[in-house]
């Protein structure tokens, strides 16, 4: 057996747009374990709960993460609706679910560019985010804000989108989903994107699922959980399916991602068919007295918010855990025996969202 | 505009932000609005950089590795705080894990608010930051007035 020796990766690295920090233990090129370790990025927000009142701790949640920001501020809403028993009218769902989707499609455009840019694909980099501005565009036009939408309130959403509107996007759609085959024809068939992927960050179905991996990767290893299926918002309507892939490498976890933006697509021009029209809002009285783990689906997996109200304005606890932290034991698992040229690629696999995962 | 004559690089490092920002500062460099036309382009290496971009309000952690990147990039070089976080810590200034502000840890040159903050004002600041560069070298090729560029005083 030869020396092993450890090597370090990240904080700083010019794959990560985020800090993490692994260490590599290395036997000449075979990674034979990695430790990770966390907390750049730890802000404390959850103790910002005492500091601000319920409705505007929104805000806070919604920063918890730039990328699936809605997604957030969507959970803890919920949390909160379901201790204090509000009933949110059907359109307020159905815009919420138009809203989780837009930005699950923003966040597997910009995982797909960053994926490509992992494997040395600059070309692949700059047209996924090419396309992905097409998203960002709607979000605007529709919230007021590019990443951070803010349109989420307790009791429903803060603003509508006119039914003229609605159909407008629903037009766009058609020649944005052309554009994203081109796209997912590159990442699903191309030689040299294949030759860097198939077989490459291998994670069993067992191993997904005991390890906890949640979202597209445990989705890519047949793992099929998707917190969608629970029915929140207007996904129960809608009939959801999840996306299943059986390769457990990274080439799986890219299909499932790339096959959820058409499935996205799919939810959006259904939700905009079928919305009713009605009230975007309850009014709020009261303050919640009592706790609810809050579940939804983001981008990379299952987010949970927990609320812990005892009848004063300001929340007693918020516990947020986030699909990125339950997917870095999955993740040592896929490096222990891959290559250290490999090791970008199988980091990026997982799609890590570190501000979510420190919170 | 005389000043862009040069290809300056940058390098960007998250210092307890959301995301929200950083994804911004990449999109600045992808086609919609490709600062790699003024012949930016961001590296890795802080012995390549010119310009430093940092997002975030800053934490225990994150706090020696800025000053160890910071101190690895050649002078003349130029700060750019991105997002209201990197400024004064925004809506984080209260967290217990906040140190408010990138300004307590480096020298910064100019702030860009906004949470998250635009593309286009990210471009206007690091404009800015060309010029301030161009001023740095300037004043380094002087002999009288010290060699060191100091930065902390243009917004």
């Amino acid at each position: 057996m030869s020396r092993q020796i450890v090597m370090p990766f990240g904080p700083q690295h010019p794959v990560l747009p985020e800090p993490i920090h692994l260490d590599l233990v290395l036997e000449d090129e075979t990674v034979v374990d990695a430790i990770p370790s966390i907390g750049y990025i730890h802000r404390g927000l959850e103790t910002l709960v005492t500091k601000r009142e319920f409705p505007e701790y929104v805000y806070i949640a919604e920063r918890t993460c730039g990328i699936c920001s809605f997604i957030h501020g969507m959970t803890y809403c919920q949390g909160i609706e379901q201790v204090m028993d509000l009933e949110v009218p059907p359109r307020a769902h159905y815009l919420r679910t138009i809203w989780s989707e837009y930005s699950r499609i923003h966040s597997h455009l910009l995982w797909l560019g960053l994926f490509a840019d992992s494997m040395g694909f600059e070309n692949l980099f700059m047209n996924s985010w090419r396309l992905r501005e097409f998203v960002l565009d709607v979000l605007e036009e529709t919230t007021g804000g590019r990443v951070i939408q803010g349109s989420c309130k307790v009791g429903g959403v803060r603003r509508d989108i006119s039914n003229g509107k609605l159909t407008a996007m629903a037009a766009d759609l058609a020649g944005f989903e052309q554009k994203l085959s081109d796209l997912a024809d590159v990442f699903l068939h191309d030689d040299s994107v294949k030759s860097r992927l198939v077989g490459v960050g291998n994670l069993s179905k067992t191993d997904a699922y005991d390890t906890g991996a949640v979202g597209p990767t445990g989705r890519g290893s047949g793992v099929a959980i998707d917190m969608r299926m629970t029915g929140y918002a207007a996904y129960g309507d809608l009939g959801f399916e999840p996306v299943v892939e059986k390769g457990g490498d990274c080439y799986a976890r890219c299909a499932v991602r790339v096959r959820e933006l058409f499935s996205s697509v799919e939810i959006i021009r259904m939700a905009i068919e079928r919305i009713p029209d009605g009230e975007i809002e309850v009014k709020v009285k009261g303050n919640p007295e009592g706790e609810y783990f809050s579940r939804a689906e983001q981008p990379r997996g299952e987010l949970v918010h927990y609320v812990k109200g005892d009848g004063t304005k300001h929340l007693v606890r918020s516990r947020i855990r986030t699909p990125t932290l339950t997917n870095v034991p999955p993740l040592v698992k896929m490096l222990q025996g891959c290559e250290l040229a490999d090791v970008p690629v199988i980091v990026l696999s997982i799609d890590p969202c570190i501000g979510c995962m420190e919170r | 505009m005389t000043y862009l004559t040069r290809s300056p690089w940058i390098l960007h490092y998250d210092a307890s932000s959301c995301n929200g920002c950083d994804i911004e500062v990449l999109a600045c460099l992808t086609p919609l609005y490709d600062v790699e036309r003024f012949g930016i382009l961001n590296t890795g290496n802080p012995k390549h950089s010119d310009i430093f971009v940092v997002t975030g309000g800053v934490n225990e952690q994150n706090r020696e590795v800025i000053k160890n990147i910071y101190e690895q990039i050649p002078d003349p070089k130029v700060v750019v705080a991105v997002g209201i976080c990197a400024t004064s810590g925004g809506v984080f200034r209260e967290c217990y894990n906040i140190m408010g502000g990138i300004d307590r840890i480096i020298p910064v040159d100019v702030y860009v608010p906004g949470c998250a903050a635009r593309p286009e004002s990210i471009i206007d600041g690091i404009v800015k930051a060309l010029g301030i560069l161009e001023e740095k070298r300037a004043r380094m090729r002087q002999p009288d007035t010290g060699k060191k560029a100091t930065g902390g005083e243009t917004v």
